[in-house]
């Protein structure tokens, strides 16, 4: 009963959190506090958090090493732009196309190169999502190589805001289901977690289309943001710059990546008037971060308010063992 | 254990050190940005935005234009400025992505900037185009050839805002094709060009269309990817028909490759391209043999000597001890365009200065003499380059 009560009580204060943090921001923007400038940022944060929360589920939790995640991301784009600017449905058909497209896809590709673990796995992911580019940039409808443009801008704060919630709950709630503890299993043992009568192909694949999926859902609402889509903006330095992010927060661990998205993000944006030394400090946090904690900036723990508590107490108890 | 946990805590202390140190320095710059905010609304300098892909895919572009941009800037300021203000340029790297050229814009938008010059690419400069259109603030593109930069095709109307500094790809196509027929009196050509990449499929196409329609017989289209390091293949077929021309629209790096494998094979024909060609690596890659009797078109050459072109090269090659290529000249003309355009609108208002771009005739820039069309793009002359024992004269 109580902890019914508590379970109540946490949850009625994260949706509190994230109005207020949704007001606020709303606020900034109706009043021009935050520039346009900021807003494109933000988004960009958005769309890299949605990128790096559904990376982490392939690659952290399912410990498959994934390097396609810009294919889906591209196919996603595109199927929703096909559905929006060229067939002209509404932005919400035009997502849901691209999440489904992209999952699809996720599954062809899924089913055949799941068997393959580690290193060829990376190998065949990373030659899937090269495909996908190429295969985009030879299609005529589409564009070709200069892709399309003149997509209406249609994803907004709330579009954004609303989207990365999603896409967070339900990779944590699949995380902490029984589908996830099976798709933790094989992380960490496969042979083990097959004794246990684990279907590790099932859930591996299943891991695989919800990641994809969501990778979907960041290409729809960065196509309609960002006005042009082209096949070479997603080719797999951008996997590579999601899987930094993924890296960086810590592999397995869903706080880790949004913070390690938006640090990646916001790292941007401040050094961008030193373009010359920008890619220098990139690459210099990371050999830090990679050296001291291999690991990644979380682990594969989570920042929860727990933890919080626990820092603030491990602290009392070291202070007053002194 | 203790040991371990504190060389932990040093490295996070050096990290969150760094970053601090970081971000301090940062928000320094940003004040002392923002006073010299306050000094330009007193008014003595004008600010003009460098958009340009210093980093990614195709840096060396934004790295050239953003030189000759600087050159043009400095001799500008040295003799006084524009309407008697100092050119401020505010130089950022866009990365090569279409996102962070958008990205940049809209950063040189807050920071005050009249116009832009770049991004060098035509997918960056569309991702830069919707910001500068809802800013209304000018954007002069120095190299984006593909026709719809600055004419929405599906809406058929003109972009207001966005301008060009180069010929687009039909015009380069349509050159070609003229100057095989008329000058070197060919009558059937093959095309062997990329087809990774809208520009030199736009080559292709204008070539095909203007040579077949004076007359000319397309015997052979053959197509490479970018990245490709062999092409005998497709080149004995090609010698199979037998042409007269063969027209090579695609980027230097495999062109040059190519025509020393045709050349290897005997296709002794004259051979052609576009500005894609032009760089000091040709002569290095294909020999300066295999290069006699092609052609390529371009922007400018740096052998002509035209006193204003030759004291750009000389001042480009005393400060970057390279010779500026056509991306270089490109970025100097359009910081010069954007000069003679603020001195006509007498104001350094975006506005008027998009106005005044609008109504330049007969503009004389070291890329050519030139005139603004109803469409924002310029009215110039094609140069053709023929290389010659490995020099490139113009034809």
């Amino acid at each position: 009963m109580e902890d019914k009560r508590r379970r109540w009580g946490k949850f009625l204060l994260e949706v509190i959190v994230l109005a207020a943090l949704f007001t606020v921001v709303q606020y900034l923007i109706a009043t021009g506090l935050l520039n346009r400038y900021y807003q494109i940022n933000l988004t960009l944060m958005g769309i890299n958090i949605i990128l790096a929360v559904s990376l982490n589920l392939i690659n952290g939790f399912t410990g498959q090493l994934s390097l396609g995640h810009a294919g889906f991301m591209a196919i996603g784009a595109f199927a929703s732009v096909i559905m929006t600017t060229l067939l002209g449905y509404p932005f919400m058909i035009g997502i849901l196309a691209g999440m489904l497209a992209a999952a699809v896809a996720g599954f062809i590709i899924g089913v055949p190169t799941l068997r393959l673990k580690g290193d060829y796995l990376a190998i065949a992911t990373l030659g899937f999502g090269e495909i996908i580019r190429v295969v985009l940039q030879n299609i005529d409808y589409i564009g070709g190589p200069a892709g399309i443009s003149g997509i209406s801008k249609m994803t907004t704060w709330p579009v954004l805001f609303i989207a990365t919630v999603i896409t967070i709950v339900v990779i944590v709630n699949m995380i902490n289901s029984s589908y996830g503890r099976a798709i933790i299993s094989v992380r960490e043992d496969e042979i083990a977690a097959e004794i246990m009568g684990v279907n590790t192909t099932k859930y591996k694949v299943l891991a695989f289309v919800v990641g994809a999926g969501f990778a979907g859902l960041a290409g729809a609402l960065y196509a309609h943001y960002f006005y042009i889509i082209k096949p070479e903006t997603f080719n797999f330095l951008k996997s590579f710059d999601i899987l930094v992010m993924v890296v960086l927060g810590g592999l397995g661990s869903t706080t880790g990546a949004v913070i390690a998205a938006a640090f990646i993000t916001a790292l941007n944006v401040v050094l961008q008037e030193y373009a010359a030394v920008r890619m220098i400090i990139y690459a210099l946090i990371l050999i830090i971060v990679m050296i001291y904690r291999p690991q990644g900036l979380l682990g594969n723990k989570e920042l929860t308010r727990r933890s919080f508590d626990k820092i603030w107490s491990g602290r009392h108890v070291s202070s007053a063992n002194k | 254990m203790s040991k371990k946990g504190f060389s932990k805590k040093v490295a996070l202390l050096v990290l969150a050190v760094f970053m601090l140190a970081i971000v301090a320095g940062c928000g320094g710059d940003k004040a002392s940005d923002k006073a010299s905010d306050g000094d330009n609304k007193v008014g003595d300098t004008i600010k003009v935005g460098i958009n340009c892909e210093l980093s990614g895919a195709v840096a060396s572009y934004g790295d050239n234009a953003r030189n000759g941009a600087l050159i043009a800037i400095e001799e500008i300021n040295k003799a006084g400025g524009v309407l008697g203000k100092q050119l401020e340029p505010l130089v950022r790297d866009n990365q090569s992505k279409t996102d962070e050229a958008m990205n940049v814009s809209a950063a040189l938008v807050d920071e005050g900037m009249v116009a832009q010059i770049g991004p060098l690419t035509s997918g960056a400069v569309a991702g830069s185009t919707p910001v500068m259109m809802e800013n209304q603030i000018p954007l002069i593109a120095p190299a984006a050839t593909a026709n719809n930069v600055t004419v929405d095709e599906k809406a058929d109307k003109v972009r207001d805002y966005i301008f060009r500094m180069c010929y687009r790809d039909s015009d380069q196509g349509q050159r070609m094709a003229d100057f095989a027929i008329d000058t070197l009196k060919v009558k059937n050509a093959a095309i062997f060009g990329s087809t990774s990449d809208d520009y030199a499929k736009g080559l292709a196409k204008y070539f095909q269309e203007e040579f077949e329609s004076k007359g000319g017989t397309i015997v052979a289209v053959e197509g490479f990817m970018n990245g490709d390091k062999e092409f005998r293949g497709p080149l004995t077929k090609i010698r199979g028909k037998n042409p007269e021309f063969i027209y090579v629209p695609g980027y230097y790096t495999e062109v040059s490759v190519l025509i020393k494998q045709a050349r290897d094979l005997g296709l002794s024909v004259p051979i052609g391209g576009g500005d894609g060609w032009d760089s000091p690596d040709m002569v290095k890659v294909a020999g300066a043999e295999a290069l006699n009797n092609t052609y390529f078109t371009n922007h400018y050459s740096v052998e002509d000597p035209d006193p204003a072109i030759q004291s750009f090269v000389e001042a480009y090659q005393a400060k970057h001890k390279k010779a500026p290529d056509s991306f270089a000249a490109l970025g100097y003309d359009s910081v010069k365009l954007l000069a003679d355009a603020i001195t006509r609108a007498d104001s350094a208002d975006p506005v008027k200065i998009k106005e005044a771009l609008e109504k330049t005739q007969d503009f004389t820039g070291i890329t050519g003499k030139m005139s603004i069309d109803e469409q924002h793009n310029p009215v110039k002359n094609i140069v053709v380059i023929e290389y010659k024992d490995g020099k490139l004269v113009s034809r």
